[in-house]
């Protein structure tokens, strides 16, 4: 079997040799044209008049359009038609695109991009969470509110109530590789489009609606991305779209990538957040009641804002069983870059508020964090487990105000798989933490500049599109006559290794070897109608549908095979690169060119969809998730209170990826996750000035890790469980969970913090030394 | 513009180009030469992935500029393999699963073999420096520190 191997990445031979080839690789046919945008220099305001002629006269430009010249519709949004793709008449951030230039070079383009002349009519901008609610300036009438219980009662009751506010900062997605296209106009006024993009048929349709023709007249190809992180779900329309426009006018190809500074400064990134919180909490610890207040930026427009602040509320909980929430958000419009899906997708949000909650209870009661922690944990699942129950039906779902208790959620979701209890155990012995803990207040208790701290934070993630008609995934498998395979699906790759995954799963199928296994490009011409490759789910939709197209194949071949040799279909087995018929044993490629020959069709669709989910989003209740991956984390940390700066010390990780598909891709993708999930929250800060631009939009002034960043000692181990659901092979969803570990450094910060006095930190993320500096004078001075 | 003509060695074979003054040598390795397994990932030198060498020395080829490259010798990711033959580091890549992406990785191989050259034993530490200015968003850098240091050992073992 090929599956639960850790095989390399497929393309990591292409990769160390630079040959791996990435949209702004591909070789271009003569003639190409590149595009760059003119940007709004203002945050908010109409324009008055515009002035392109100096764009037009500058050297090796072409054409120059604007929203006037798109022949059909003017729109790169993913949800509501709300986000241009060149202002129509009024300008909403620092960076929009207002005109577009099409010139002989990047460097013509971008050059020319600068000498337009816009004169604008300027409004105050709204930047802050404060001045949106001041302006009531929101997406959706009000907030979105969703109870459990009775929140505001329980913490009346409570014998304590603690309550803060915690600022979180956005994060650039700053995958490697800009955002790019290419478009190269077909005969017949087709367009085939090259897109770093994680959701082609999303690029697919804008296309078609920006060229006024059916989506049969686009054919969009994604072979790799250099990193997405959810920057490239939405993100890549406006390239694609304006590479389209640009190839259908001038008749020529069409190339467009942002510089690094465009891409920072015009793309969205993970919304921000102030999440303020009252918990009431008994003499042991136990939360009562919990009532957390949301705030999100969400920019100028729309894009996926409302699923990612639904997501947030979906994660408030964590790991914890809260008898009684109330958990209002408010999605707030301001004039910034549109915020959009980034790993998490809202998520991690959701979770920093109630791990800050404990962090902040544990400090006011004196107790140990993890003792804490563990006395709100979900019930544990039985070892082994009873099989899981069946769908709930939509209409059995009880009423929103239904008393609290059970092991439901607060959506009223049966928590039927929770494994923390044993995982926190394993992890807290592998790496020491009592010990380790004491030693940490021990060397405190010397005093001096550099004190240390250590924190242990859970993870508990759900997994599935909130939005249910997402959970469908389709597959294309042709077997040719010589045995080799042509495998295709919807999901895109980024680096997450989907498709070797998804090849092993093929592989397994049919008992071959992975060189047997061509994996191409995803192709909307190949599979339609695909869901963007995003929430984690990219093996569990398109391992599951790969192997339906595969096993649809293998029982032809089989009942070929078996009628040919007077045997039972149902014992013919794929094994070691043969088909075995009784005592027959043929070759796969033997076995592949009887069929053909027998005429059978070896050429199969596969089809996937989630099964159990039931979603009521206006209510907030049901199942919107097929199961919940966990993971846990210890960091510990060291802090120069001289300079506020520190370094992570020590990582440990126990992460669930249910029966791994491959340990070794899983593994990098929790190394990679917790280090980005530890960067969102301690050095990347994003800074906008009071006009709304951003200040930091290069690597010289975003700090995301280094090398030099990582753990002195980084132990990460792989959980050994099975998926209770019935998934591929039994794994996990594993792209997204592992990035909040990283909230453990943010965590051990605080820790760190706390030694220098009495007072809770109260640190405010992303915990730049800066930051840690000034809480350290304040728990100092004891405010 | 008048374009300027240069010479220069390439992974050992003479080349010669024509390139505008003001381009760089990232986008001439790029653009002109068909050589693109040096990425942009910033075009400030703020990142890595445009590495390549000049006389053996490890540089920001978004940094230089085409015309610079008069007379000097440049090494790029496509020089790293031997023919077919894949340089130790290159498999130690592939063994230890160290890229995601892979955007990257031509830089920090360029980065990393430079760094064995000068010194075959580098200490973890002096790994995590010298790569400092290696950017990568997906790993989280641990296999990649791995794999240098194992193929330092073994490139000692087999000298
Ligand atoms: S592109 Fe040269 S250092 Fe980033
Ligand atoms: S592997 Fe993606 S940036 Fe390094």
């Amino acid at each position: 079997m090929t599956v639960s191997r850790s095989l390399p990445h497929d393309a990591a031979p292409l990769h160390v040799t630079g040959q791996a080839r990435y949209v702004d690789d591909i070789p271009v046919p003569a003639g190409c044209l590149h595009l760059a945008f003119g940007l709004s220099t203002i945050a908010r305001g109409r324009i008055l008049s515009m002035d392109l002629d100096p764009v037009r006269a500058a050297p090796g430009v072409v054409a120059v359009l604007t929203a006037g010249d798109l022949p059909f519709a003017n729109d790169v949004s993913p949800s509501v038609h709300d986000e241009p793709l060149l202002a129509d008449g009024r300008v909403n951030y620092v960076g929009q695109p207002v005109f577009l230039v099409v010139a002989e070079s990047h460097l013509a383009a971008r050059r020319a991009a600068r000498l337009g002349r816009i004169d604008y009519d300027e409004e105050e901008p709204i930047l802050t969470v404060e001045q949106a609610l001041a302006a009531n300036s929101r997406f959706e009438d009000g907030p979105v509110v969703w109870e459990k219980g009775d929140a505001e009662a329980a913490i009346a009751a409570a014998l304590r109530v603690i309550e803060g506010r915690v600022e979180i900062g956005g994060q650039e997605h700053f995958y490697l590789e800009g955002q790019a296209a290419l478009a190269l106009p077909q005969e017949g006024g087709d367009m085939m489009i090259h897109s770093s993009t994680q959701h082609p048929t999303e690029v697919q349709h804008k296309v078609a609606e920006a060229l006024g023709v059916p989506m049969n007249a686009v054919r969009v190809e994604t072979r790799r991305m250099g990193g997405g992180f959810g920057g490239k779900e939405s993100q890549g329309n406006a390239l694609a779209v304006a590479c389209a426009v640009a190839a259908c006018v001038t008749g020529q190809p069409c190339k467009m990538r942002y510089d690094r500074d465009d891409d920072m400064i015009i793309t969205g990134k993970r919304h921000d957040f102030r999440i303020d919180y009252r918990a009431g909490v008994d003499a042991e610890g136990r939360i009562l009641g919990v009532a957390f207040t949301h705030y999100a930026r969400c920019g100028w427009a729309q894009d996926l804002s409302l699923p990612v602040a639904d997501r947030a509320m979906l994660h408030a909980d964590n790991a914890y069983c809260l008898p009684a929430v109330r958990i209002e958000s408010h999605r707030l419009r301001t004039n910034t870059q549109s915020a959009t899906a980034f790993r998490g997708f809202g998520g991690p949000q959701g979770m920093v508020g109630i791990e800050r909650v404990m962090d902040h209870v544990a400090h006011e009661l004196g107790m140990d964090p993890v003792e804490l922690r563990r006395r709100n944990y979900y019930a544990e699942a039985a070892k082994g487990g009873a099989a899981p129950r069946p769908a709930a039906s939509p209409r059995g779902i009880s009423d929103q105000k239904e008393a609290g208790g059970g092991n439901t959620t607060p959506y009223g979701m049966e928590v039927e798989d929770f494994e923390l209890g044993a995982m926190t155990e394993a992890l807290l012995e592998r790496c020491d933490y009592v010990a380790r803990r004491a030693a940490v207040r021990a060397w405190n208790a010397r005093g001096g500049a550099i004190r240390k701290g250590i924190a242990f934070s859970p993870v508990k993630f759900g997994i599935s599109f909130t939005l249910t008609h997402l959970n469908q995934a389709g597959a294309l498998v042709h077997v040719y006559q010589d045995g080799s395979v042509h495998l295709n699906h919807g999901g895109t790759e980024m680096g997450q290794g989907l498709f070797q995954k998804v090849a092993q799963v093929a592989a397994s199928r049919f008992g071959i070897g992975l060189e047997a296994v061509k994996i191409t490009a995803t192709d909307t011409g190949k599979v339609p109608n695909t869901s963007a490759t995003a929430a984690s789910s990219g093996s569990d939709l398109n391992g599951m549908a790969v192997k339906a197209a595969c096993d649809t194949i293998r029982d032809r071949i089989a009942a070929h095979l078996a009628q040919r040799f007077q045997a039972d279909a149902a014992e013919v087995r794929f094994e070691g690169g043969r088909v075995h018929v009784g005592a027959e044993s043929v070759s796969f490629a033997e076995a592949a060119r009887m069929a053909y020959e027998g005429r059978v069709s070896l050429s199969a669709t596969g089809f996937y969809r989630t099964p159990k989910l039931a979603w009521d989003r206006l209510r907030g209740r049901g199942r919107p998730f097929y199961y919940f991956a966990y993971g846990c984390a210890v960091t510990e940390v060291a802090v120069d209170a001289r300079s506020g700066e520190y370094r992570i010390l020590r990582a440990d990780i126990l992460h669930d990826a249910g029966a791994s598909l491959n340990p070794a891709i899983d593994i990098g993708q929790v190394e990679g996750g917790y280090v980005q999930g530890a960067g969102w929250l301690t050095t990347e800060e994003l800074v906008w000035d009071n006009r709304g631009r951003l200040m930091t939009h290069a690597p010289s002034t975003y700090k995301i890790p280094a090398c030099s960043d990582r753990p002195d000692v980084f132990n990460v181990a792989l959980w050994d469980g099975r998926n209770r659901e019935e998934t591929i092979y039994r794994s996990k969803a594993v792209g997204e969970p592992p990035f909040m570990l990283g909230i453990s450094a943010w965590l051990a910060l605080s820790d760190a913090v706390a030694s220098f006095g009495d007072v809770y930190p109260a640190l405010d993320a992303p915990a730049t030394p800066e930051r840690v500096w000034a809480a350290i004078r304040r728990v100092r001075n004891g405010v | 513009m008048k374009k300027i003509h240069v010479t220069t060695k390439i992974n050992g074979d003479t080349v010669e180009f024509l390139c505008d003054p003001r381009e760089t040598l990232l986008d001439v390795l790029r653009d002109r030469l068909g050589l693109t397994g040096a990425k942009e990932g910033c075009g400030t030198g703020d990142c890595g992935a445009c590495s390549v060498t000049v006389d053996g020395r490890l540089t920001c080829s978004c940094l230089m500029l085409g015309v610079e490259a008069e007379g000097h010798e440049i090494g790029t990711v496509e020089g790293i393999a031997d023919g077919e033959e894949l340089h130790p580091l290159q498999k130690k890549f592939i063994e230890y699963a160290a890229l995601q992406c892979g955007i990257c990785t031509p830089g920090i191989l360029v980065a990393a073999k430079n760094l064995l050259e000068r010194n075959p034993d580098p200490t973890e530490e002096e790994v995590r420096y010298w790569l400092a200015g290696n950017l990568c968003r997906c790993t989280g850098y641990d296999k990649i520190i791995r794999a240098v240091l194992d193929t330092a050992a073994e490139m000692r073992e087999a000298s």
